[in-house]
């Protein structure tokens, strides 16, 4: 798939913000005022920021309204309404948590699961496309939770928590590239399916239908070297998970948090950016790509 | 649910217009959809005799041509140098007096100084009339670079041939044989008809070393090695033969198969055996007795010999026996040069013999054939082929072309149900058609018709002194049978001043420049190079385009044509007509848009040039001209009273049909009736055309012939056996001694098979071919906004076994080379090919500048053409003298034989095929950036 | 409407004839110029006389080479547009419900004012049916010609779409594919008409004739062997055959 950068800006940057905002729903940390206001300011900046990112790749981003009548049917439908739903009761919660001194727990409950399920519909959009094996998983979901609650964590400043999720994250994130890689072979989706010529020989694709580009081209059949995956693997993994864990085994300072936050922020995005790059569209297969 | 209600039932348009297609010369009947006066939408004409509803790639995408940003916009003089596109625009009045002042002096003091080409004229009865008034011997149209091999093969065989003069009874036949066809001009009538076979379940066996295409969807495919197919073809009628599948009563009825063959040593040898009216003689079986083919009631002999003085006279068809039963065409014998196994070589044999004789029926159409004989039914032999220029484009075409319709004809399955059948004017023997004539005086017109069939030496055409009469050299020793010219020696020959100098080049639709020349850099040279004045050796070049193609840049006056949406045309009867195996049919084009720009017709401006010199054909007695313009001439032209360019709806009250007096609304009933006319051959009349009466007849009334002209199908070919006697010694009119040998072994009155030389070709062991992409007209599919998303760039085509063995991968560069030029393009693998011949898509490959592209289009920087390592001449033989790369008897331009060698290469810098060229100006600018065409709200 | 209907009255869709196309792309212009002029926005075309040409289209066509083990490689002509699936993906995950089935026909089609031009629907599809329009911003697919197939303003016999009216070698079939008795239906049955990638489950209406066996006219060489038993072996005895078989012939001396 094209990795167009407003995807990845916004499954990084919305998945952190809500996994941020699931935490302080729950009350962790437990702040009040100004510094509430700072926590609850991050969130919101980042998943709203995801958000809007969002709407750059749409064709009419003016009628974005209308993708919230499918929720019926539709993962993305669905999504904007948890967006929403979150994104309000949150509101009203930090209103109380940051005016008010204090503010319903039960509030805040509903407004972390809404902030949860939104990374879940998040996922769902990508899991539920069959035409897209490695995406087609249930390790999916799994991953873009995984990952939001550990960010969460790490930007809640949550110490404890966020070391066994940032494993657990990591340990996901393995998972997910090992059995990602085996996914479109073991959809048995391939040349002979898409073409139903495979009892008859070996197919290859010949002429290409037009020999200028199009649309399905450029969106769907962008081709990662192998070396350069593995290495970018290798970065990522080790500024998503492996340097925050370790600039939070060290004593705690304020630079050190940043520094592990930004780090995990790079390396999911790298993650994420992978997570595009390497994911195989069936369609490829019509054009001989894969 | 509720879901959107959408008007299923718009508007479709305000008008439909109905004219005919010229995206490419197959000429199918278009629907065009009108919108506030603008082109919306095309499609085909369900009533049109040619496609009947369909449409291919390039005619629904004509509205990109009409709009296209390439078309020429004015009258253009050059400014700068030859080659460099730099132009001016000028006025119609400018430009004539330019042209009639180059013209006028010619006329008076030698009109051969004109050299007028006309490339894919479809108005060519027209445009000849013109040249002959004008009085030069030198015009021509593009046949001899095309298909002459094929045309004259056939006609000089029997009386017509595949290319567009006749086709397959596609609703019949039950096994179809295609020989070297890509595409064709019978574009739409071939996909229809491949489709009724396919839907009938009946065999498609396709002979093509590469299996694209129609090919691809044969349900057996022959790859065969290019240019051996007269090895394989004969080699299936040495099988059919030996096996006594053939159809004897067919040869002997209908065939010269049974005609005596004088078999005295001397000026006669070879020679028919004719009575005192010129008749050929065969013995009546029933008699015994020696008599002219067509007495009634004569069941000529296939077997039977003549005893005169002492002499024995033999029918063509013993010799027949004694060379294709010899062991030299047995299916061993020649498997390994055509690359196809001996089994598969029988095996399609007898397949042909299976359908041809167990799959025979009958159809109950009464008939009385020439010699007075009724017959109650007509028999079917539903076994088609269909050949073009993979057979015909190589040096030895000619004669493959003969032996494929001998295999026809054995089997006994042209002009009959299920076969291969003619398409009127055709069948129309060599008898019938005219003579070359090249007889050039001051001031007054040509003294014949400059094309024509030769029987024999004495009708070449040279001059007193022996010397070419013209030009291209047609009609002459090195290629007699040169049918329809040699356009492709036109520049090259006037740039050597041999056999002389001309004064002015006039050119119409061939884009000589760039793909339709060999030697593409060769010509541009000649056409850009100066004499020690400092004049060009050329010194006028006038050109008619309708676009800004490469071939504009080399011009000194641009006649600025209209689209084909925009102008009068006719296709003609007179001409090459739109007929089909069972009817005659004509069509017209009309201004269905006026032109938004200061364009004319091509052919009303001939009309105005001939009016401004007054050319005898068109004027009047009295000093005015006939006609004003195109529309005028064809509706009032008459070649012989009553007969006219247009056949349908003539008389006062267009109630006649062939022959009939003008009809001033001609033009409108044609519009009314679609753009077309078609008469329908009766039922009875419509199989065994040259020996049906009732065909003869229908064919006289209708104007074709001027009697009925029965004859017989000539698998021995006099005419070929009496150039072979002038290269004996015999007769007055003796070729050169440096052709005699040459003659000799190529002439044979009986088909044969030569290797084409191979001069030169030491370490070039590689086909390399080309293809017509289905969805690309030559370079005129390029200016095409949808089209050249298709095709906008062409791969050299490599086997896997070469692949391999050169170590290439898709994308890889690769060097090319053959004895005369060097080209590196990017290659693709494909497995479907023979494993000795790369290929690619013809005419991709475009100049930058030209065709209103951005001058790093792809088909600019990548597209490439394979023209570059082909040249009009064989290299040197160290004989001091150039042979022509062209078939020896017809002179057709051989572009298959060409031989490569493969080498990887490095990619080009900025990955550009090579050759470059620089860029040449463009006179109209590039196209927008961006389109959404739609013309209605 | 996201939703799809639980089943459509009728299953209108096209059959495609992979033993007939022969690859020339008359189909894909045909409806570039139909759905160009008619349905909903022009379909767009980029860099029309530059460097990197592309545009909208929908249809397409490939071509694939099948190497069999044993015999020939062949090459074989691959249209393909929208199948007009009945468990459409595209349909589903649309969140604006801009694409929809319809109920009566079965036809996919985008309602191309409520599209935002998210693009999921073509991520969805398996087939590479679907494209954005780079000038208008919404989604483009192949509409089933839907404005020609009941369109009163048409003649009946031109009540198909545009790419089967002009397919020269009637590659292209339409019809009623719920309809067991319908000439499409009953091809599909003869020629064993195939899905593509039956496993992604959306039961495409749209089915493929698959080319028929070939390259086996050698195999039947036994059977032709007898037709070619040589008559005699040499010229002198070819001409004895011949006079034997000539008086045969009707009106022969025998
Ligand atoms: N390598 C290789 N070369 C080949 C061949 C091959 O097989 N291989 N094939 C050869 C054959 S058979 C042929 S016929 C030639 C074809 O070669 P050309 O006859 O040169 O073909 P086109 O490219 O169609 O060029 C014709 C010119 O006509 C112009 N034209 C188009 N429409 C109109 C119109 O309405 N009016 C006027 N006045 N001009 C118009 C076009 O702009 C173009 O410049 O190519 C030959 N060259
Ligand atoms: N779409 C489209 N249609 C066209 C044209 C066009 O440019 N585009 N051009 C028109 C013109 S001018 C012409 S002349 C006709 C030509 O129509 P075709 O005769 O179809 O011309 P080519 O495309 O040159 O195809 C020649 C075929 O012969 C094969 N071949 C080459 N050598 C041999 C051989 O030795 N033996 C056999 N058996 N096969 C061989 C090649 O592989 C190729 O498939 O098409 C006309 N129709
Ligand atoms: S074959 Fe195509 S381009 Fe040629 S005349 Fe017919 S529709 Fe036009
Ligand atoms: S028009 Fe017909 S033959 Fe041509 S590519 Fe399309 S389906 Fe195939
Ligand atoms: S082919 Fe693709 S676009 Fe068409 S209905 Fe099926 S999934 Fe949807
Ligand atoms: S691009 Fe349009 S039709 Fe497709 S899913 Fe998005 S809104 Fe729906
Ligand atoms: S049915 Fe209509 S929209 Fe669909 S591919 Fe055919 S022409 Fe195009
Ligand atoms: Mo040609």
């Amino acid at each position: 798939m094209h990795p167009a950068p407003s995807v990845i800006v916004f499954t990084t940057l919305s998945g952190l913000g809500f996994g941020l905002l699931f935490f302080l729903g729950l009350g962790v940390p437990d702040v009040s005022g100004w510094v509430a206001f700072t926590f609850f300011a991050i969130a919101y900046a980042l998943a709203v920021g995801g958000l809007l990112a969002s709407t750059f790749h749409l064709g009419h981003p003016e009628r974005a309204l209308k993708a919230f009548s499918q929720w019926k049917s539709s993962w993305l439908s669905r999504e904007g309404w948890c967006a929403v739903i979150a994104l309000s009761v949150m509101g009203l919660y930090a209103i109380g948590v940051i005016f008010l001194g204090q503010s319903s727990g039960a509030l805040g409950l509903i407004g972390a699961l809404f902030s949860l399920a939104t990374v879940f519909t998040t996922s769902m959009i990508y899991t539920q496309l069959k035409t897209i094996p490695r995406w087609n998983m249930k390790l999916t979901p799994v991953m873009f939770l995984s990952m939001s609650l550990a960010g969460g964590a790490l930007l809640a400043g949550q110490t404890p928590i966020a070391l066994p999720l940032l494993v657990i994250a990591a340990f996901v994130q393995m998972l997910y590239w090992r059995f990602g890689d085996k996914a479109f072979a073991a959809s048995g989706t391939n040349m002979g399916t898409a073409t139903g010529l495979g009892d008859r020989g070996t197919v290859r694709a010949f002429e290409p239908p037009h020999t200028g580009t199009n649309y399905l081209l450029r969106e769907f059949v962008h081709v990662v070297g192998r070396k350069h995956a593995e290495r970018l693997r290798v970065i990522s993994f080790i500024l998503a998970f492996f340097l925050p864990f370790l600039l939070l085994l060290v004593p705690f300072s304020h630079l050190f948090a940043l520094l592990a936050v930004l780090s995990h922020l790079v390396g999911v995005a790298l993650s994420r950016w992978l997570f595009f790059a390497q994911a195989e569209h069936v369609v490829g297969l019509y054009y001989g790509k894969r | 649910m509720n879901q959107p209600v959408i008007d299923t039932s718009p508007k479709v348009s305000d008008e439909i217009r109905k004219t005919t297609c010229y995206m490419c010369a197959c000429r199918c009947g278009i629907n065009v959809h009108m919108k506030d006066g603008k082109v919306a939408y095309i499609e085909g004409n369900r009533d049109h005799p040619v496609n009947k509803g369909v449409l291919c790639a390039k005619g629904s995408a004509g509205i990109m041509q009409v709009n296209a940003p390439s078309r020429l916009r004015a009258p253009l003089k050059r400014v700068g140098p030859r080659g460099s596109g730099e132009f001016e625009e000028i006025s119609w009045g400018e430009a004539l007096d330019m042209a009639v002042g180059w013209l006028n002096p010619i006329r008076e003091d030698n009109p051969e100084k004109l050299a007028f080409f006309t490339g894919r004229d479809q108005s060519q009865s027209f445009t000849s009339f013109w040249a002959q008034n004008f009085g030069t011997c030198n015009y021509a149209a593009h046949g001899g670079f095309c298909s002459v091999n094929m045309a004259a093969g056939g006609i000089y065989t029997m009386g017509g041939a595949f290319w567009e003069f006749g086709q397959p009874d596609w609703d019949h036949t039950k096994l179809f044989m295609l020989f070297g066809v890509a595409e064709d001009h019978d574009s739409n009538p071939i996909k229809m008809g491949l489709g009724k076979i396919k839907a009938r379940g009946a065999r498609v066996i396709g002979v093509n070393p590469i299996r694209s295409g129609y090919n691809a969807i044969a349900d057996d495919w022959v790859g065969i090695t290019p240019g051996t197919d007269g090895l394989f073809i004969m080699a299936m009628i040495h099988v059919l033969m030996k096996a006594g599948k053939i159809d004897l009563d067919y040869l002997s009825r209908y065939t010269n198969a049974p005609v005596l063959i004088n078999a005295t040593e001397g000026p006669e040898k070879g020679l028919f055996l004719k009575d005192e009216d010129g008749k050929p003689l065969v013995i009546d079986r029933a008699t015994g007795e020696l008599t002219a083919f067509d007495e009634p009631g004569v069941r000529p002999d296939l077997s039977a010999t003549y005893e005169k003085d002492g002499v024995t006279h033999r029918p063509v068809f013993h010799q027949m026996a004694e060379r294709y039963l010899s062991d030299e065409y047995a299916p061993e014998a020649v498997a390994e040069a055509c690359g196809v196994p001996a089994t598969k070589i029988r095996a399609i044999a007898g397949e042909l013999a299976r359908v041809a004789f167990d799959e025979a029926f009958e159809l109950d159409h009464e008939w009385t054939d020439f010699r007075g004989e009724k017959h109650a039914k007509m028999i079917g032999r539903p076994v088609a082929m269909h050949s073009m220029r993979g057979v015909s484009a190589h040096a030895n075409g000619f004669q493959t072309c003969r032996a494929l319709h001998v295999l026809q004809i054995i089997l006994g399955t042209v002009e009959v149900p299920g076969g291969f059948r003619f398409k009127p004017p055709y069948p129309k023997p060599v008898e019938a058609h005219p003579t070359p004539h090249c007889k050039v005086t001051p001031n007054s017109p040509l003294d014949g018709p400059h094309l024509g069939f030769v029987r024999g030496p004495e009708h070449l055409a040279l001059k007193e002194d022996g010397s070419p009469a013209r030009i291209d050299k047609a009609f002459t020793w090195e290629n007699p049978m040169s049918s329809h010219g040699l356009m492709h020696m036109v520049i090259s020959n006037a740039h050597a001043g041999d056999p002389y100098k001309i004064d002015t080049l006039f050119m119409y639709m061939a884009n000589m420049s760039w793909n339709s020349s060999m030697n593409t850099k060769g010509v541009m040279e000649m056409l850009t190079d100066k004499d020690e004045n400092g004049d060009y050796v050329i010194p006028h070049i006038i050109y008619s385009d309708a676009y800004s193609s490469e071939m504009v840049a080399y011009a000194d006056l641009i006649l600025p044509d209209t689209t084909y949406l925009e102008r009068h045309d006719c296709i003609s009867l007179l001409d090459r007509p739109i007929c089909e195996a069972g009817a005659a049919a004509d069509a017209i084009r009309w201004p269905v848009v006026e032109p938004d720009r200061d364009v004319r017709g091509f052919q009303s401006v001939l009309i105005d040039l001939a009016n401004r010199m007054g050319l005898p054909g068109f004027t009047k007695e009295d000093g005015s001209a006939k006609w004003t313009d195109y529309a005028d001439y064809i509706v009032n032209h008459e070649r012989k009273p009553g007969i006219g360019p247009l056949a349908g709806f003539r008389g006062e009250d267009g109630d006649k049909e062939g022959r009939g007096e003008v009809n001033p609304d001609q033009l409108n009933r044609y519009i009314e009736n679609g753009g077309f006319y078609v008469a329908h051959i009766p039922e009875g009349a419509d199989y065994y055309k040259p020996w049906n009466n009732a065909y003869q007849d229908w064919a006289v009334g209708m104007g074709i012939y001027d009697s009925p002209q029965p004859y017989l199908f000539q698998l021995y070919s006099e005419p070929m056996r009496k150039f072979q006697l002038a290269a004996e010694g015999h007769g007055d009119r003796q070729p050169p001694d440096h052709l005699r040998q040459q003659i000799k072994d190529t002439m044979d009155p009986l088909p044969i098979w030569y290797e084409t030389d191979q001069t030169g070709n030491e370490g070039f062991t590689v086909n390399a071919l080309t293809q017509r992409p289905m969805a690309m007209y030559h370079s005129w599919g390029t200016q095409n906004a949808w089209l050249r998303q298709l095709h906008g760039r062409n791969p050299l085509y490599v086997p896997t076994k070469l692949m391999r063995e050169h170590g290439l991968q898709d994308g890889d560069w690769a060097k090319v080379s053959s004895p005369h030029g060097q080209i590196t393009v990017p290659v693709m693998e494909m497995a479907a090919l023979n494993d000795n011949t790369v290929w690619t898509w013809n005419a991709i490959g475009k100049r930058k500048g030209a065709w209103a592209l951005q001058e790093d289009a792809p088909e600019a920087t990548e597209g490439f053409l394979l023209n570059h390592l082909i040249h009009e001449l064989l290299p040197p033989k160290g004989d001091g003298l150039r042979w022509a790369n062209s078939d020896p008897i017809t002179g057709q331009a051989a572009w298959f034989d060409l031989k490569v060698r493969i080498e990887k290469a490095e990619a080009p810098q900025d990955a550009e095929s090579q050759p470059e060229f620089d860029p040449i100006k463009s006179p109209v600018g590039t196209g927008p950036k961006d389109l959404a065409w739609k013309v209605g709200k | 409407m996201t939703q799809l209907p639980q089943s459509t009255d009728r299953k209108m869709g096209l059959v495609i004839d992979l033993d007939t196309c022969v690859g020339c792309h008359a189909c894909v212009i045909s409806c570039k110029g139909w759905n160009t002029e008619n349905y909903g926005a022009p379909l767009s075309d980029q860099d029309a006389y530059g460097a990197d040409p592309s545009g909208t289209f929908l249809n397409r066509v490939h071509s694939y080479e099948v190497q069999p083990a044993e015999s020939h490689a062949q090459l074989i002509h691959f249209p393909k547009s929208c199948l007009h699936c009945e468990d459409a993906p595209c349909v589903t995950v649309c969140p604006t419900g801009a694409s929809y089935k319809r109920v009566e026909d079965g036809i996919v089609l985008v309602n191309e004012s409520d599209c935002i031009g998210c693009g999921l629907c073509a991520w969805s599809c398996p087939y590479g049916a679907r494209e954005l329009d780079q000038a208008e911003g919404v989604m483009k697919k192949c509409t089933l010609c839907v404005d020609r197939i009941y369109n009163e303003n048409l003649p009946e016999v031109d009540r198909v779409p545009s790419c089967v009216r002009t397919c020269p070698a009637g590659a292209r079939h339409f019809g009623d594919l719920g309809d067991p008795n319908s000439d499409v239906s009953k091809l599909v049955a003869e020629r064993d008409g195939m899905d593509l990638m039956p496993e992604m489950g959306t039961k495409p209406v749209n089915k493929y004739l698959p080319p028929r066996p070939k390259d086996t006219v050698e195999d039947q060489i036994d059977i032709l062997a007898p037709l070619l038993a040589p008559v005699a072996e040499e010229p002198k005895g070819f001409i004895s055959w011949l006079d034997k078989a000539l008086d045969k012939l009707p009106g022969g001396s025998a």
